[in-house]
């Protein structure tokens, strides 16, 4: 159960004041984050927005991970980044533990912040290399606890070593690590606080292959020990159907499809969730998949079409009378608790191109 | 095949109401053939660096067949670049220097050339495809000046004649509307678009070889299909060797026709991609084609390759995998330096008990100690 059944993820029209789902510790709910790009001077003339993200509603289950997946552009890092407090969404709700974010006291948004931590992509640009391991995991209990030096020490020599590294190495400087390791005081430092969510923004693609089960392991276990609910941020599936329990499919800023992660991996209802999986690559060369190519590339994020944002890309015939192709569609739920974008075009079973995965027997 | 999946693509520019192009034979084989264009023996490439000398590239032999895709796959510091790099004598020297081996090309030593007849090889019978586009592209030049350079150099063109030859490459890689195109700069494309131009550039004198150093990774997944179609493509259309270099074992699957797996500077194991999924023998082989999740099911929990990539300034003597092996082994049996054993027809694999599980199997293929 991905979304509550109780909750209407309706995007159009913003729907005000419906209430997360109890099992959620962070319920969005029609984010948008639109920049203006041009136009309006003075007040006059039409406005021109770059649509990052556009009505995005999705519920992060304690406990469980929860996937963003799409081409660059999606909007899937300015989700993540929104969630973080990174930016300002332009309308819509982000909801921690039942409470809408923005009408927090401060106790509550320093509350909020502590428990919502992130690790990022690349380990090489998001340390500061004239720190020491120490003064990186330590600073945010510097600024958000009371707690004295030494107890500080004790705490970053706990987190080093329950994130697979030796305490000693608490006086080294980032440059003294390969990228695994530093991936690892990245998690050491996300875990500081003792958070409740971490967003993880595509957190194993710049390692080696030979690290990333490493460190994707390591991911999985503390979510198990600490009961941690992650957001991750990737464009590989087969990372996402490992690691995640529920994920979502993003095009041009809107979600395409959602729902839990092994329903839309065996049945991919969207023709851009086929296209995505048709285009991944296969474990085994043995694996002969059909492989579909849509036309044209993606379309840019400024002013895209006030209907669906997919007809642009798809291959069957878009009548430009119909509903959909002048307003927004909304997310249905086929089957329960996966939801998908239903417009006459947009259906891979009305195409006949739906993907089948299957694995390679034998070995 | 070559034609029909040619035809549905040029479809798919011209006319895009004809919309998704469906391939049904997916990449299958390749007519590859038992000529060998590249041969390789013995390469050393090292680096002095403050901490010693770094043996990069450490006595590596292999060979490319016509129309054939060779991968070299490795994890960072596994010598793959070095390789390519010093078959095109690009190792920035110094601090780097190729001390020893030979590399054939077209009945000559690539090594033995002098620098003048290299700018000829180079880009012209070899070339390579770089990983990050917008760096291999420079952006004050536009695009039909960065296709042209090569082309001039090698086929002595100029004027109408370049300009033919320039569009004709940017057509080959399917780019559309070509002639406009060519008179683009760099930012002016897509991503995707800018990496077709840098193969335009790879391909546009007719290479008997093209080096693909990971040439996919800054791209979108469907972008990266793309990509790799256009290469096969171009690969059964002008029957040229392809060397590609990466570390991502789903690529090797899907565009591979031999597979040669490197750990610190030295060829662990080679033989056709099907025998390296399916009865890989070395331990960092198999370690590394279970440790990828599967997009075709729910993975239990991934085993990992414990340790990390090893320094290549302070290599162990003997078997460099010995430390991150899990095997049960001696300290003996990992101090000789491991042969590369051919233990199957084409299956070669660096044997030794410390990497090997099933090395009784093959013991008595060991050469004697004293040969080497």
């Amino acid at each position: 159960m991905t979304i509550a059944e109780n909750v209407s993820t309706a995007p159009v029209p913003p729907a005000p004041g419906v209430n997360p789902s109890a099992d959620a510790i962070i319920s969005i709910r029609n984010l948008r984050k639109w920049y203006q790009v041009g136009g309006g001077f003075l007040g006059f003339g039409q406005k021109i927005f770059l649509k990052a993200v556009d009505d995005v509603s999705f519920d992060i289950e304690r406990n469980k991970t929860f996937g963003l997946v799409g081409e660059s552009g999606c909007g899937k890092t300015t989700t993540l980044k929104l969630l973080l407090g990174l930016e300002k969404p332009t309308s819509g709700t982000i909801y921690y533990e039942g409470e809408d974010v923005s009408t927090l006291s401060k106790a509550g948004k320093t509350e909020f912040r502590r428990s919502v931590q992130a690790v990022f992509q690349d380990p090489w640009s998001s340390l500061n290399p004239r720190m020491r391991v120490r003064a990186i995991v330590g600073e945010p209990l510097e600024i958000a606890t009371t707690m004295t030096k030494g107890q500080i020490a004790t705490r970053v020599g706990d987190l080093l070593s329950e994130t697979g590294l030796n305490p000693y190495q608490a006086n080294l400087y980032p440059h003294e690590f390969s990228g695994g390791q530093r991936q690892r005081i990245g998690i050491a430092r996300a875990l500081a606080l003792n958070p409740k969510v971490i967003a993880l923004d595509e957190p194993v693609s710049a390692l080696d292959v030979s690290i990333r089960a490493q460190i994707m392991n390591l991911l999985v276990d503390l979510q198990e020990e600490h009961g941690l609910a992650y957001l991750l941020v990737a464009h590989n599936l087969a990372t996402v159907r490992y690691m995640c329990h529920d994920m979502a499919v993003m095009y041009l800023g809107v979600v395409q499809e959602s729902g839990e992660t092994e329903a839309i991996f065996n049945n991919p209802m969207h023709i851009y969730t086929n296209a995505l999986v048709s285009a991944a690559l296969p474990s085994h060369p043995d694996i002969q998949r059909e492989e579909f190519l849509l036309p044209g590339e993606v379309v840019s994020p400024i002013d895209p079409p006030p209907g669906d944002v997919f007809m642009t890309r798809t291959p069957l015939e878009v009548d430009p009378n119909h509903k959909w192709a002048n307003e927004r569609p909304p997310l249905v739920e086929k089957e329960p608790g996966h939801w998908v974008v239903e417009t006459p075009w947009s259906m891979a079973s009305d195409a006949g191109l739906q993907v089948e995965l299957t694995s390679h027997e034998g070995v | 095949m070559a034609e029909s999946t040619d035809a549905t693509v040029e479809e798919k520019d011209e006319d895009s109401s004809v919309g998704v192009v469906v391939d049904t034979d997916g990449f299958g084989d390749t007519a590859t053939s038992d000529e060998v264009v590249l041969e390789v023996k013995n390469l050393q490439t090292h680096f002095t660096t403050r901490w010693g000398t770094v043996k990069a590239v450490d006595g590596v032999n292999y060979h490319v067949n016509r129309g054939e895709t060779l991968g070299i796959v490795g994890e960072s510091g596994s010598g793959k670049s070095v390789t390519a790099l010093s078959l095109m004598r690009l190792v920035p020297t110094p601090p780097g220097k190729i001390v020893d081996g030979e590399v054939h090309l077209g009945g000559r030593n690539l090594l033995a050339l002098s620098e003048r007849e290299m700018t000829g090889v180079r880009g012209g019978e070899i070339s390579i495809i770089l990983q990050d586009p917008m760096q291999a592209l420079n952006p004050v030049f536009d695009i039909s000046n960065q296709v042209g350079e090569a082309i001039k150099i090698h086929q002595k063109l100029k004027g109408a004649a370049l300009w033919d030859k320039v569009v004709d490459s940017l057509r080959k890689v399917r780019i559309p509307a070509p002639e406009t195109r060519a008179k683009d700069y760099p930012h002016q494309l897509s991503g995707g678009m800018r990496q077709r131009v840098v193969g335009a550039i790879g391909i546009s004198s007719a290479p008997a070889v093209i080096i693909a150093d990971e040439p996919t990774t800054s791209l979108d997944v469907t972008i990266q299909a793309a990509y790799l179609r256009l290469l096969r493509q171009i690969q059964q259309e002008e029957g040229v060797g392809i060397i590609f270099i990466t570390h991502d074992f789903g690529i090797v699957a899907k565009m591979c026709d031999r597979v040669a797996v490197m750990y610190a500077g030295r060829i662990v194991e080679v033989s056709d991609v099907r025998t390296i999924f399916n009865n890989p023998l070395h331990e960092y082989t198999k370690a590394l084609i279970s440790s990828v999740p599967k997009l075709e099911e729910k993975s239990g929990r991934l085993p990992q390759i414990e340790g990390q990539p090893p320094l290549l300034y302070n290599l162990p003597p003997g078997d460099a995998f010995a430390p991150r092996s899990t095997l049960e082994f001696t300290p003996e049996d990992a101090a000789r330096r491991p042969p590369l054993v051919e233990v199957e027809k084409d299956h070669w694999v660096q044997l030794s008990r410390s990497s090997v599980s099933n090395y009784d199997k093959y013991a008595n293929l060991m050469p004697a100690e004293d040969d080497e």
